[in-house]
């Protein structure tokens, strides 16, 4: 599949001028992307453009070629930043998992999700549990391309190296097609990127 | 670099903290959650000594242990001392904000109703200090209209630069900094490194708490490692090049599972302290875990550096590294190369 975004632009307050404009990108889902820029340049924006979450100012996503659909589960699931924002405070986390549609119990093995912390609240765990949670969740089984937008900056390296090794198999095994931000130049040089510049 | 010839700025043995919990709904009984059990770190002159460990390690309660910003149901046991004389309750207020800043972790900690500038010179009259801080903002790239701004007005790389200058203000012995860098980019994150760098070399002290290695190996002269509440070891900088210098089996995996060090994943979690295992934490996750690591494990010095590490060997740890734990992990991760092999 091929997950397309052509001469996108945005800007949160017209009068402070545009994040971004003219952005061309076309990511396969047999490889690995990397958005690259420094901080402020609008990658998350671009993340989220990407998976849906924001209407662009002028151009379009495509995903083979058709706009991603505006009702139902998205096929581009975006992973982001801080998962204690990405999960509703008063849902335990069983009921945020279920967002995932059609989660398959492997995933939550692998992932090493323990039943216990099922009946939890977010604030009643870590970060790096937390974003095992937003993995799962993102990984339904219409999924096709994932954005994973810094998703193991707050995390230390062993839990680093748990979650990444999981999704390149992961993603290897079903297709899906990788778009990822990272600062850090060692992770990217592992997972095996090619890079696009903003 | 040899610490035992310097000046201990900050010594801290055997630290515990424990909060007063509520056992059951009704709230007719209280237990007591260990949350940080041994402890131990001390910073010399001239040294900026790392702290790393997970989330949940007990990274941030140290530093608020140190400040007595703990809330009132927690506990504290274990001996501080602050350039030789022990650290108690009266003497941190003295010296905290004085001789001891803090860089707190949470971008909160500036007062919403104040506008930054007036909150780090601490002062509307004294032009020496006005300077002094408009000095410090201009070196963050802070500029002059950043100084009438209120916190909110911040975003939340500026609120941390505004929050690093603060400590910079004063004329501390010693700064403790709790997760100082995320939210600034690369450039930033290294000028402020440079600044604690400069900071030390005059003879201070600082304590840096991150969980990020990579930023520690880079800044740090040594780096104490925590896991659930305990140091497992402490060692210079100079350890991290290779596996083989490691002591504990738990910094190696730390060490292995680095990026450009093999990306290997330990399997399993730090424990819940509610949770515990008898004696060494990294137990249910160590290969080389025995009867003889139920018991108290103390702090060994070994080398330049010392251990909690009950299997420790001169030269060979409990886990005899990563090899072992390949084959006996039932869920076969993707990356196999061995680091160094």
């Amino acid at each position: 599949m091929i997950l397309e975004g052509k001469n996108l632009s945005f800007a949160y307050d017209e009068k402070a001028g545009k994040i971004f404009s003219g952005v061309n990108l076309r990511v396969d889902s047999r490889e690995h992307a990397a958005i690259m820029g420094p901080s402020g340049f609008g990658k998350t924006t671009l993340c989220k453009i990407l998976a849906g979450y924001l209407e662009p100012d002028t151009g379009e996503v495509l995903l083979d070629g058709a706009p991603l659909p505006k009702k139902g589960y998205c096929p581009v699931q975006m992973i982001w930043q801080h998962p204690e924002r990405a999960v509703n405070p008063r849902l335990r986390m069983k009921d945020t998992l279920a967002d995932g549609q059609e989660m398959e119990e492997r995933i939550i093995q692998a992932l090493g999700i323990e039943e216990d912390w099922m009946n939890r609240y977010p604030q009643e765990l870590s970060g790096g549990e937390l974003q095992r949670f937003c993995i799962a969740r993102a990984l339904g089984k219409p999924t096709k391309f994932l954005i994973a937008d810094e998703i193991s900056t707050m995390l230390d390296m062993i839990t680093q190296s748990q979650i990444w090794n999981f999704l390149l198999e992961e993603t290897k095994k079903r297709g899906i097609g990788l778009v990822v931000v990272s600062h850090s130049e060692a992770l990217l040089e592992r997972i095996g990127v090619r890079r696009i510049f903003l | 670099m040899n610490s035992l010839q310097k000046k201990k700025i900050l010594e801290i043995r055997e630290l515990s903290v424990s909060f007063r919990q509520y056992a059951d709904k009704r709230g007719s009984r209280q237990t007591s959650l260990p949350v940080i059990s041994k402890l131990s770190v001390s910073v010399g002159e001239g040294e900026i000594v790392a702290v790393v460990g997970s989330s949940g390690s007990g990274k941030s309660l140290l530093a608020h242990a140190i400040l007595d910003l703990l809330p009132y149901n927690a506990s504290v046991s274990g001996s501080m001392y602050f350039q030789g004389e022990p650290l108690d309750k009266a003497r941190i207020r003295a010296l905290r904000g004085n001789q001891i800043a803090f860089v707190p972790q949470s971008t909160t900690y500036l007062d919403p109703l104040m506008p930054v500038g007036g909150q780090v010179s601490r002062t509307r009259k004294d032009k020496e200090k006005k300077e002094k801080q408009r000095k410090i903002f201009q070196r963050y790239g802070l500029g002059p209209e950043v100084d009438g701004r209120y916190p909110f007005e911040c975003s939340g790389g500026m609120t941390r630069r505004v929050l690093l200058a603060t400590a910079l203000m004063g004329d501390p012995k010693l700064i403790i900094a709790d997760e100082p860098t995320p939210g600034m980019d690369l450039a930033l994150a290294k000028k402020s490194m440079e600044d604690f760098r400069a900071f030390a070399d005059e003879g201070n002290g600082v304590l840096l708490i991150t969980h990020d290695i990579e930023l520690a190996l880079e800044t740090a002269d040594r780096i104490a490692v925590f896991y659930a509440g305990m140091t497992v070891e402490e060692a210079p900088v100079a350890d991290f090049a290779s596996e083989e210098t490691l002591r504990h089996p738990y910094t190696k995996a730390l060490w292995r599972a680095m990026p450009q060090n093999g990306f290997q994943p330990l399997p399993g979690f730090q424990p819940y302290v509610k949770d515990m295992p008898k004696g060494c934490p990294f137990g249910p996750r160590c290969s080389g875990y025995s009867k003889g690591c139920q018991g108290e494990i103390s702090m060994r010095r070994v080398g330049n550096g010392s251990v909690r590490c009950a299997a420790y060997r001169d030269g060979m740890s409990g886990s005899a590294a990563g090899q072992a734990d390949e084959s006996a992990n039932p869920r076969a991760w993707a990356e196999a190369e061995a680091p160094g092999a």
